[in-house]
């Protein structure tokens, strides 16, 4: 254990681990001593000399080694100078003192010196009211400036950094505090300084601006208003604002975050979502978000938003609607199939499993990846915190590109990474977090499944797998089907069960799932289904939350197939128009429920804006159909749900509402009165969310799937073979409807090796055309000569339908069309 | 072209200086490499630095920018830099600077017409026993100009302006 | 005397490899080498009393005595950014001397056990550094640098690196984040370069005068050099001097010379023998000196100039007369500063960026008293907040030349 150190500050006597800067000791002990530049998730910088404090040690005897005594007391000799509390690190016996004149005295020449350069917007400024700078000034600030405002330096104040951030030059107080971010956390220099001096100001040069998925993270740690997102920007005052708390239902991290709305006139006196910010949970997202996460929220308020059911194609009422939903399924019974999403919460799936089967019927989860039956059995054990891990433990990350998948992610591995963990990245291509693995494994596709069994080998990695204290297993779907991604993850668990990496804390298997909730729709007992056309044959279909022939042609041939098909979802797509029913779903943000995140939290969120016209919650929809065929399902409170699903489905046994709600204190401190400390996060009050234990944790006999050899369709040479990856920004219902997101969303894109493209003509930016599975369309060209001559890869949700490995003709188109 | 195509020997020499898990280390040389034709950074300078050390453009950019001998526009082919810092004042660059501007008919931070010559002032040279003095800056590196007079500059710059005819 | 640093003065040719050897060139190093522990070298040049001549002057030996032998690799830097205002001594000696320069670099190198050594020159030596790549090429074809010199199993390279117009670089902080192709902005210390240095190493780092020192102390021993000098700063030390003197250059003489000698004996007196005024013994970094008999009869050593309200530093002294206005003086460095801040702490960028404002106000003529008092309190409001020395160095001759030489500001402002 780390030796502990007592210090005295401000005569308070505090004990905290060596190696402890002074400012956070202070913070410890709940004294705020003002920074700007020093953040606690990131390496003191000490450059904004704000933190001034005297700091005195003990003298120590040099004959002796012993403390001098003074008066029965240790004799103290101060520093001569002030000393920065954030590059000083405590030691035994020192004295610090935050509130002396000459520490006063310090923080106002600081502050002036600051304020000589700085606007006098705070009026008119998006920070205004949670601004350190502005909550200083009024604390030490003079009251007049003996700076000449005439002689101020005038600098541009509207410079977008890219479509998503925007820069006031002259509000910046140069703490770099983005550029460190940029830098350190994530790992893309994609912000810096130019010129030096008083002329030292940010740029980024990438294309697009500011090229993070991370960027609106700058914007909570700008300790002033020099960093504002597009979204935001001009749109509110902080302390109009409400907050309530959520999960962000973009990807299966599960970021904990809050919604700060108001109401608005512009809306029509309505209220509504003014930005989405980061909720603190160390043990999932820490402090942060990506900009999907951030931005997207956008659908929930889409004019595409249904609103009142329909009976075939015409508004009706919800008697109506449920009378026929009900006539229908109580004729067909065992011929009903509910396909279902992720994008869906455990209540909703929940109640829809029980109908079906109270129908007995079938229920089919709706996705193109397999292997969720198995993290419940080798999954990461409870208590499980990526933050942990460290030097001696070891990460594999293999088919999946987690920076597009699952940003959070792929922050915190990469910090992990630079912790000392090995970092195992294995994919048939490069990808972001390549650059901090210490083994890349490159393999052709088709051999994702001989790559993991490598691993078992006598290979410097295999036994560096084996001899680590954790390991922890991220699979994906980058260039694998349902059938790929299932046996890759059959491969994987066993992987993990023979080098005895399972059942217990940061231990197992996690799944890159395509959606927020694909892990509890398994754990809810849905499972997906390789032939969808055969299940929907003559059958009733109830699909919730998905747009399967919006997604791909052949599905909407399928559906055509069926008997009757009934739609329940929060935007109008090509499905609804193929409803005879549709049922009108209410937003997450409308609404309560919890989700099972890909490490199995689970994690509940709350409405934070009024319902849209007469949307109900999934949950509800289904108890109700549900009560109507005389099944006993719940149909009012998402939590009285919650509690029956506790009751009957066995990994959540035990669980309740008060569980996850519970907190605990968290390190660093966020979101107090001295927002500067740890910038403007949300506090966690609502609660952590909890782990589900495994059967592998509980001692129970886990039973693995036969490991194949192969697992998916492998490129031939005289033909392309289409692999689908996946694009953090894409056409799907979630993002498209954020129009700040357009730009980068972009055209449909496929990349080819440059021999490839070579011989079919084309060049970057180039355009081709692709026919598979008796469709066809065209993309743009872009060149990676990390991938095989014999694959292109095809973006999910862009309008191109590739759900698995299948072959492609392609050709080069000679002009260029102007979609 | 790139750098790595246009100066193949004086690349390898580069980046031979630095471990090879630290070549972002060559940038500096790298960048005084991209600045000797055009005497100026360019884009696609830039991003070609970038890629050959794997690191952002605006990681190139900010360096650019931090120092003051790499430049990110286009100036007269010679940057003609004064020192006008207190040893040389003591001694009269500030007078010698201004009379050199009036007779060229420029003023301080301007290009001669014919784009030769551009004038500017800088801080200490480290030559400030030997003022008036001034460094030129141009195709052939950097070069030290001490103990000058308007005279004798006037004669420099007819003698580059002879040297520029003759190489084209 | 003969010189032991500017030795080229007395011996023509010394730049040449063979003309430099036929004097003893590069014995000393052969013989650390072959016949010498590592810390042998490192104990002589403490004995010596060697303090280091960037400006600091702090125990060349000691600092070599901290670096840390649980971190390898090591570097040695030499640091030949020379671009404080007023100094011009290193260039000298690497242009005219530059083996016993190169040999000093050597001889450190073996001591601190560093396999790869870098000479970080500022931009503008461009013409040094390729007279230096030369030299090092010599030096490699004699067998003098590379693998396993004189059949020992040492071995050392020696490259040069150009900065490229940053005042700032000459901070070894900055200067190792400038090699490692970074801005040149100063780290937080501690730690200090000997036990997190270049590329997070344990890396030595002195000025080249300090390196040119080394040879001839392991030549000739600690006790000769100490012989030269004052108990306090032993040995010899290249004063460079210029302003309104009429000889102005490089002098190289022992510590506890008397200014008056350095400027009149050396330097010929004042310029159209006009009386001096003030002098900034170390550069524009410098503290004015209120110069008066007594003074300019104070020996030129780091104690007795520090009785004079001012540091010795590098040694750049520049003369100002009665000529001479102080607040011209302030504004030229404030000028100076405000050009070179690096930016990254706020009282310096802030600070000096108003200093700036305040001086061309005060120095037009448009400024008040009240100017005068603010830019005094401002220059004192950045003292010791700052991260690095820069930012105080600003500060010193605003603050010194109000405070010594307020007659100058009272005419300098409006009625
Ligand atoms: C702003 C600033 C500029 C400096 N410039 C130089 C310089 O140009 N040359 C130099 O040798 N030391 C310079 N120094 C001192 C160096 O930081 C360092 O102390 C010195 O190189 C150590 O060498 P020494 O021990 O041999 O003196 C400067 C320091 C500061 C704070
Ligand atoms: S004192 Fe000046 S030069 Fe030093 S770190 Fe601060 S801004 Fe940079
Ligand atoms: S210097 Fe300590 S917080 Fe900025």
């Amino acid at each position: 254990m780390t030796k502990q150190l007592t210090l005295t500050i401000d005569g308070v006597q505090v004990t905290v681990p060596e190696g402890t800067l002074v400012v956070d000791a202070a913070k410890m002990a709940g004294i705020d001593i003002p920074v700007f530049c020093y953040h606690p998730k990131m390496e003191p910088a000490g450059n904004c000399r704000m933190c001034l404090v005297e700091v005195g040690r003990p003298v120590i005897d040099r004959a002796t080694g012993q403390a001098v005594m003074e008066n029965g007391q240790p004799k103290i000799q101060f520093m001569p100078k002030l000393e920065t509390a954030c590059t000083n690190t405590v030691s035994e016996g020192m004295v610090v003192l935050t509130q002396t004149e000459k520490v006063t005295e310090g923080r106002k020449g600081t502050l002036e010196f600051l304020l000589t350069s700085h606007p006098l917007d705070c009026p008119i400024c998006d920070k205004g009211g949670e601004c350190p700078l502005q909550n200083l000034t009024v604390e030490h600030g003079p009251g007049k400036s003996r700076f000449l405002y005439d002689e101020k330096q005038h600098l541009a104040k509207h410079v977008p950094l890219g479509e998503l951030i925007w820069l006031d030059r002259e509000r910046c107080i140069q703490c770099a505090r983005c550029i460190r971010f940029q830098d350190e956390i994530v790992g893309e220099a994609v912000l810096g300084f130019e010129a030096r001096g008083r002329m030292t100001q940010i740029i980024s040069l990438s294309e697009p601006g500011f090229d993070s998925v991370f960027s609106g993270n700058t914007s909570d740690i700008c300790p002033v208003g020099a960093l504002t997102t597009a979204d935001f920007r001009f749109g509110a005052r902080p302390w109009e604002l409400k907050a309530s708390a959520s999960i962000c239902s973009q990807c299966p991290v599960g970021c904990n975050t809050t919604f700060n709305t108001r109401r608005e006139a512009k809306a029509g006196g309505e209220i509504v979502i003014k930005r989405v910010m980061p909720r603190q949970n160390e043990e999932v997202n820490e402090i942060w978000m990506c900009d999907k996460g951030r931005f997207a929220y956008h659908y929930a308020e889409s004019a595409q938003r249904l609103v009142k059911p329909t009976v075939r194609q015409a508004k009706a009422s919800w008697t109506d609607a449920f009378d026929l939903v009900t006539q229908t399924f109580e004729a067909s019974k065992s011929d009903v199939v509910v396909l279902a999403s992720g994008r869906l919460s455990n209540e909703d799936l929940f109640n829809l499993k029980s109908l079906a089967d109270g129908l007995g019927g079938k229920s089919i989860l709706y996705t193109d990846m397999g292997g969720g039956n198995l993290t419940a059995q080798v999954g990461v054990g409870q208590g499980t915190d990526l933050g942990k891990l460290g030097k001696g433990d070891t990460i594999l990350v293999v088919a999946s590109d987690l920076y597009e998948e699952a940003p959070v992610w792929y922050l915190r591995v990469k910090q992990a990474a630079d912790r000392g963990a090995t970092l195992i990245v294995a994919n048939s291509r490069h990808t972001k977090l390549e650059r901090f693995a210490r083994y890349a494994i490159r393999y052709a596709n088709g051999d994702e499944v001989k790559t993991v069994a490598d691993l078992q080998g006598d290979s410097k990695i295999a036994q560096e797998f084996a001899n680590a204290q954790n390991a922890v297993v991220f699979f994906g779907s980058d260039g694998l089907g349902l059938n790929g991604s299932a046996n890759l993850a059959a491969a994987c668990a066993k992987l993990l069960q023979d080098t005895k990496h399972v059942g217990k804390a940061n231990n197992g298997l996690i799944g890159v799932w395509q959606r927020a909730n694909d892990q509890g729709a398994w754990e809810m007992g849905f499972r997906p289904e390789a032939d969808l056309a055969s299940a929907f044959k003559n059958k009733i279909v109830y699909i919730v939350g998905a747009d399967p022939a919006g997604d791909d042609p052949a599905l909407a041939l399928a559906l055509k197939g069926a008997r009757f098909i009934v739609v329940q979802d929060i935007l109008e797509t090509l499905t609804t128009h193929m409803a005879d029913v549709v049922l009108p779903a209410q937003a997450y943000t409308e609404r309560e429920g919890t989700y099972t995140s890909g490490e199995r939290r689970v994690q509940r969120f709350y409405a934070a804006v009024p319902v849209h016209g007469e949307a109900k919650a999934d949950f509800a929809i289904a108890g109700e159909i549900g009560r109507r065929l005389g099944l006993n399902t719940e149909n009012g409170s998402a939590m009285v749900t919650f509690d029956r699903l506790a009751a009957s489905v066995k990994d959540f046994a035990g669980l309740d509402t008060n569980k996850l709600a519970e907190v605990k204190p968290q390190w660093p401190i966020v979101g107090r009165g001295d927002l500067y400390y740890g910038g403007t996060t949300y506090e966690n009050k609502q609660g952590l969310g909890v782990q589900l234990s495994t059967a592998a944790e509980r001692g129970e006999a886990v039973s693995l799937p036969e490991v194949r050899a192969e697992s998916a369709l492998r490129p031939r040479e005289d033909q392309l073979l289409a692999v689908p990856v996946t694009k953090l920004y894409d056409r799907g219902q979630t993002v498209a409807s954020t129009e700040l997101l357009t730009q980068r969303i972009g055209e449909p894109t496929v990349s080819l090796h440059p021999e490839t493209a070579k011989r079919l003509g084309v060049a970057a930016g180039g355009r081709v055309s692709l026919a598979f599975n008796g469709l066809s369309a065209e993309a743009l060209v872009k060149i990676d000569d990390t991938i095989s001559a014999g694959v292109v890869l095809v973006p999910r949700s862009m309008g191109l339908a590739v759900r698995e490995p299948v072959s492609v003709q392609v050709l080069g188109l000679a002009e260029a069309k102007v979609s | 072209m790139s750098l790595a195509q246009k100066y193949p020997n004086e690349v390898n020499q580069i980046m031979a200086k630095y471990p090879p898990e630290h070549k972002r280390s060559a940038v500096m040389p790298l960048l005084y490499l991209a600045q000797r034709e055009e005497g100026y950074v360019t884009k696609d300078a830039l991003k070609d630095i970038a890629q050959m050390l794997d690191i952002t453009e605006t990681d190139v950019a900010s360096i650019v920018g931090f120092y003051s001998l790499y430049h990110d526009h286009k100036a007269g082919k010679y940057r003609m830099q004064v020192c006008t810092d207190l040893p040389c004042a003591l001694r009269g660059a500030d007078k010698f600077l201004a009379d050199l501007c009036g007779n060229l008919g420029i003023q301080v931070g301007e290009t001669t017409a014919d784009g030769l010559i551009t004038i500017e002032a800088v801080t200490c040279l480290a030559a400030c026993d030997k003022a008036p003095m001034f460094q030129t800056q141009g195709p052939d590196g950097i070069k030290y100009h001490e103990n000058m007079t308007v005279d004798k500059t006037l004669e420099l710059i007819e003698a580059l302006k002879s040297a520029g005819k003759e190489v084209k | 005397m003969a010189h032991v640093l500017l030795r080229h003065r007395d011996i023509p040719n010394l730049n040449q490899l063979d003309v430099y050897q036929k004097n003893g060139g590069f014995e000393a190093f052969q013989k650390a080498v072959t016949a010498m522990k590592p810390n042998e070298v490192t104990d002589v040049v403490k004995a010596s009393g060697l303090r280091g001549r960037g400006g600091a002057g702090f125990p060349t030996g000691m600092k070599w005595s901290f670096i840390d032998n649980k971190n390898w690799p090591h570097y040695v830097v030499a640091n030949a950014d020379e671009s404080e205002p007023g100094t011009f001594k290193d260039r000298e000696i690497m242009e005219s001397n530059p083996f016993q320069f190169l040999e000093g670099l050597a001889l450190a190198s073996y001591a601190v056990g560093a396999n790869a050594a870098y000479i970080y020159l500022r931009g503008e030596f461009w013409q040094v550094a390729a007279l230096l790549d030369e030299k090092i090429a010599d030096m490699e074809k004699a067998g003098l640098l590379g693998e396993k010199l004189f059949g020992s199993d040492y071995s050392l390279k020696i490259y040069t690196h150009l900065g490229a117009g940053a005042y700032i670089c000459g901070e070894e902080t900055a200067l190792l984040e400038s090699i490692e192709g970074k801005r040149g902005q100063p780290r937080i210390r501690p730690p200090f370069p000997p036990a997190y240095g270049l590329y997070g190493k344990p890396t030595i780092v002195n000025n080249v005068e300090t390196f040119t020192n080394v040879p001839l102390i392991l030549a000739y021993g600690a006790e000769w050099y100490k012989s030269m000098g004052t108990p306090d700063s032993a040995g010899v030390k290249i004063f460079s001097l210029s302003g309104r003197v009429k000889k102005p250059g490089n002098y190289e003489l022992p510590f506890g010379t008397t200014f008056r000698e350095l400027v009149y004996n050396y330097g010929g007196g004042i310029l159209d023998d006009r009386p001096v005024k003030a002098i900034m013994p170390a550069g524009a970094s410098s503290s004015l000196i209120v110069v008066d008999d007594k003074a300019l009869d104070t020996p030129m050593d780091y104690a007795s100039v520090r009785t004079l309200g001012a540091d010795l530093g590098s040694a750049s002294v520049i003369v100002i007369d009665d000529t001479v206005s102080i607040d011209w003086v302030i504004n030229k460095t404030i000028h100076f500063f405000k050009h070179e801040s690096c930016g990254k702490c706020t009282p310096c960028r802030e600070g000096n960026h108003w200093m700036l404002h305040l001086t061309e106000r005060i120095h037009s003529g448009e400024g008040s008293q009240n100017d005068v008092s603010l830019l005094l309190n401002v220059a004192k409001q950045m003292q010791g907040k700052c991260l690095c020395a820069l930012g105080e160095f600003a500060t010193m001759a605003v603050v010194t030349g109000i405070e010594r030489f307020p007659q100058d500001f009272q005419k300098a402002v409006k009625a």
